[in-house]
């Protein structure tokens, strides 16, 4: 038991301290998965709204296989991209692979989906109201899209915040990507299962602790989006 | 100008049902017309294919001769019965409808300005419009449509939920409108706003037009049963 108070304490003097070490694993975390959810963000307004908006044969089974990539566990999503990166690869010869740039790619594809099936529902649904009104005025399918990715804004902030939440905490595929490497690929989740399998809990436990507080801030960040918006029938 | 609007056997038929029925109709004349029946006539059916937002099943619709394009679409506008507003304020909900228009910027700022104080919303530019009351966001979406300076102006039982000083206000709107040229088609089944509005009244009962005529001869002498029963408001099956 005081063997884990120790740890305990040593991890929150490494916080407090603002460890190197630490500050560096936390801020690779947060550039990977930051650059990540931009880049999934972008492309998943844009599918969601198209998805919503135009009328096309096989749009039904498209709005299901995003819906269902939802689902698609972190450690395959790495698996895949890590087929792509690989020297045997068809993109092997960018030689991206144990890069954060691999880790960025295959948190994207993890993202994506998620953004995009999200942003979908939440057009679809403000096109109930809007859709003659919208057409009435003359609109174009584009500015439709553009139209209701604005005023679906605080639930595209909800999505997006739901995309970095998954991002963060994922460890399957930024480790097969990443490797893992010390110093270049190593996120705050890889560290986590590396520091816990040598024994290192301090530094385990501090990782796992400012892991948990991104995590609840982003959860509380979601929960007042969603008040503000609400308040102000923005919603 | 649009006119006349000719409609030569325009039918509408969903769900196996016909809830247009070719129709044929003549409006030459410009000025305020009103559409009025009984609920399930096919009032706002009608409407909606006459502004090109459904397609008719089969007929014609003719404006000055030509069929409805992109070019004669965009000088139509449309009230609904709720008020459709955007998430942002008041006067973000005029600037945007122009800017759909490909209105330049300046030009964009007066009409805001001018469409604001149409509808008696100037101190309310700012503010979120989906927090306005019902008659002041009908108001609005009055405004925004004229705002379009459209040559065709459509409304679909637009006072329906509307408290009576903003129906007053939303009337005054559309005789001034009238006057200034703006053919205007208003879909109503308050019989004392047709009263006080209609220059010529197209009456609708099961998809067919059973009567078109002046008003005033319309109100004095309704030449059939179910317009004579609908007016002494009884239920017109």
């Amino acid at each position: 038991m005081t063997e884990l108070t120790e740890a305990f304490q040593t991890a929150l003097r490494l916080i407090a301290t603002l460890d190197p070490k630490l500050l560096g694993i936390v801020l690779l975390s947060l550039k990977v998965s930051l650059t990540a959810v931009a880049i999934a963000s972008l492309i998943g307004f844009a599918l969601g709204g198209a998805l919503a908006v135009y009328r096309f044969p096989g749009r039904g089974a498209l709005a299901a296989i995003v819906n269902a990539l939802m689902g698609l566990p972190p450690v395959v999503a790495g698996l895949f991209v890590y087929l792509l990166l690989s020297n045997t690869g068809p993109l092997g010869v960018l030689q991206l692979l144990y890069t954060p740039t691999a880790m960025i790619i295959a948190q994207v594809v993890i993202v994506t989906p998620i953004v995009g099936a999200l942003t979908r529902q939440a057009c679809e649904d403000l096109l109930e109201e809007y859709d003659e009104q919208l057409r009435s005025l003359g609109a174009s399918s584009t500015a439709i899209i553009l139209t209701l990715l604005w005023d679906g804004r605080y639930r595209l902030i909800t999505a997006v915040l739901a995309g970095f939440g998954r991002a963060i905490a994922e460890v399957g595929a930024v480790m097969i990507v990443g490797g893992n490497i010390d110093h270049v690929t190593r996120t705050m989740t890889t560290a986590i299962a590396l520091e816990t399998s040598k024994g290192n809990i301090a530094l385990a436990l501090a990782l796992g602790i400012v892991l948990l507080v991104i995590a609840f801030a982003v959860n509380a960040l979601l929960m007042s989006v969603r008040r503000f918006a609400l308040r102000f029938a923005y919603a | 100008m649009l006119l006349p609007l000719e409609l030569r056997r325009l039918t509408y038929e969903a769900n196996g049902k016909r809830v247009i029925d070719s129709l044929d109709l003549k409006l030459e004349k410009p000025g305020i017309t009103v559409i009025m029946g009984p609920n399930g006539a096919g009032k706002s059916v009608l409407l909606r294919l006459i502004h090109g937002l459904i397609a008719p099943t089969s007929g014609e619709i003719l404006w000055a001769g030509q069929p409805l394009d992109r070019e004669l679409a965009l000088r139509q506008a449309m009230v609904f019965q709720k008020p459709v507003l955007l998430r942002r304020s008041a006067a973000a909900n005029i600037w945007h409808a122009l800017g759909l228009r490909g209105i330049d910027r300046s030009e964009r700022a007066i009409r805001v300005d001018g469409a604001l104080r149409l509808a008696g919303l100037e101190g309310q530019a700012a503010m979120p419009a989906r927090v306005l009351s019902g008659g002041e966001q009908q108001r609005l979406c009055l405004a925004r449509a004229l705002s379009l300076e459209p040559d065709v102006l459509f409304l679909d039982e637009p006072t329906a939920s509307v408290d009576p000083a903003s129906t007053l206000a939303i009337e005054r709107l559309l005789i001034e409108a009238q006057h200034g040229g703006i053919k205007i088609i208003v879909v109503t089944h308050d019989v004392g706003q047709a009263r006080r509005l209609a220059q010529d009244v197209v009456f609708l009962h099961h998809g067919r037009i059973i009567e078109y005529g002046l008003a005033k001869r319309f109100f004095a002498e309704p030449q059939s049963e179910a317009a004579r029963c609908f007016l002494a408001g009884g239920l017109v099956l």
